[in-house]
């Protein structure tokens, strides 16, 4: 009986019935928390390139949530930098939510840039720092991250890095506070104002601190090292004229 | 893959919950029939995961999680599973536990779900997890084979710790992401510093490593492949 094809096929039907319902199940009641999850681990990145990796770790979920609304404002900016609060469909588009992965693969000048100000408590014209986002393409996998720029929209105070499948040990360092940490107090553009972005070097070991524009590299991980600097160069780019128009208000 | 399945006899009435013949189950898999040293199963995720120890410990928890409840499942399936789909039917039980896993892993850590997602996804690959259903769960008892289930996976998590704490210490100096080199370094007044082994970072170290296990293993067992 356990051999007949329609025996088979009854078992095959309720096995994929119960699993399906069990992973459906858990997937619906697992979804709001990994919403948060997710929420959470975006903002501590957009907080990490102003905040030590330390104090960040130091703080509880709640914490990190209130610091947050108390000290971000976000908004989303075009290629030339004005304001866009909404979309084609007439929808508001929310900085956080903004997927750079999708728009990273539209052209430059069709993308959504967001932006978020790191701002004195209870006031949110006394910016501190200008943070915005990064992505592009690292050895294996995605790179991402996020760069604060002082109020002089030159020097960086900041930057933090996420990578999806970089060689642990190797490329993946760049998640590395030590690495981070390289970034700053250099500047994107030079004296006369031309922008010229910061890049990692190959080799690893050298002293850069009087060079504004380099950084030391990563031993054996220099595609990583290019896929950061081509990420860096043109993502500062396409927000350099929101650079600018922030710079003239 | 072995498609015959080992009969252990059944035993009548109430047998102790740990009698001798169920302590085996459990302690066989950790030294004389270790999956990984002696069986040779599941490489591929001992190279891959284990650079540091919190991840492999992650994975660990995470392989001995699939182990018994597939195990479990499948035995108290074993007599309505048709015989021609037992395979697929196996891989849809691993499968489903796998993602059940990464679900979880991804609400309640999701620090974690980052840097293991990949893996935890290869689980449903691991050669002993599948090879346990077919030779075992598949004809015996549900509490034995959990036992069985459990003993495996804990052959197959001491192994790779044990691993990961070679790769970790001489690959970044550090056990549990706690700084060994540099506290040793540090109580000699600073004066010299230990370097890191970059090869112990990549899957190679960990192929030597393996080996080293292996071979300290074989020579202290006598152990010879037939």
């Amino acid at each position: 009986m356990q051999q007949s094809n329609g025996y088979i096929i009854t078992f095959s039907v309720i096995l994929t019935v119960v699993l399906g319902l069990l992973l459906s199940g858990t997937s619906q009641l697992l979804g709001p928390i990994q919403k948060k999850a997710v929420e959470l681990d975006t903002k501590k990145q957009i907080l990490g390139a102003v905040l030590e990796s330390s104090e960040l770790s130091a703080m509880k979920a709640e914490e990190i949530l209130e610091f947050y609304d108390n000290r971000i404002s976000s908004k989303v900016v075009d290629y030339e930098g004005n304001e866009i609060e909404k979309d084609e469909d007439g929808n508001e588009i929310i900085a956080e939510n903004v997927d750079v992965a999708k728009n990273y693969k539209l052209a430059p000048e069709k993308r959504k840039y967001p932006v978020f100000i790191f701002h004195q408590e209870g006031n949110e014209d006394d910016a501190e720092a200008i943070i915005v986002q990064l992505y592009g393409a690292g050895l294996w996998d995605e790179i991402w991250g996020f760069l604060a720029l002082d109020t002089d929209l030159n020097t960086i105070e900041g930057v933090t890095f996420g990578h999806k499948g970089e060689t642990p040990g190797l490329g993946a360092r760049i998640t590395e506070g030590s690495v981070q940490n390289r970034y700053q107090g250099k500047k994107i553009f030079d004296d006369s104002g031309e922008f010229r972005s910061v890049d990692m070097q190959k080799g690893e070991g050298k002293d850069y601190s009087g060079e504004d524009h380099k950084v030391d590299g990563l031993s054996g991980a220099t595609i990583t090292a290019n896929g950061v600097n081509a990420m860096l160069e043109n993502y500062l780019k396409a927000y350099k004229s929101y650079f600018e128009k922030r710079q003239k208000s | 893959m072995s498609t015959e399945t080992a009969e252990v006899k059944e035993t009548k009435v109430s047998e102790a919950l740990f009698s001798k013949r169920r302590k085996k189950l459990i302690s066989d898999p950790l030294i004389d029939d270790n999956p990984i040293t002696i069986q040779v199963l599941g490489i591929c995720s001992a190279l891959a995961v284990t650079t540091q120890m919190q991840p492999t410990l992650v994975m660990a928890i995470s392989v001995i999680f699939v182990m018994v409840m597939a195990n479990l499942t499948i035995s108290l399936l074993r007599n309505t599973i048709p015989s021609r789909v037992r395979i697929i039917v196996q891989l849809a039980v691993v499968a489903s536990l796998v993602t059940l896993v990464n679900e979880i892993l991804k609400a309640f850590a999701y620090d974690m779900y980052k840097e293991l997602s990949v893996f935890v996804g290869l689980i449903i690959t691991n050669c002993i997890v599948m090879g346990r259903l077919e030779a075992f769960a598949l004809g015996n008892k549900p509490y034995d084979s959990v036992l069985d289930g459990f003993g495996s996976a804990l052959g197959y998590s001491w192994i790779i710790l044990a691993v990961a704490f070679f790769r970790e210490l001489l690959g970044s100096g550090s056990v549990f992401g706690v700084e060994i080199y540099d506290g040793i370094s540090s109580l000699f007044g600073g004066e010299f510093s230990l370097a890191t082994n970059g090869l112990m970072v990549s899957p190679v170290g960990a192929f030597i490593i393996l080996g080293l296990i292996i071979w300290v293993q074989r020579t202290k067992t006598g152990y010879v492949e037939h």
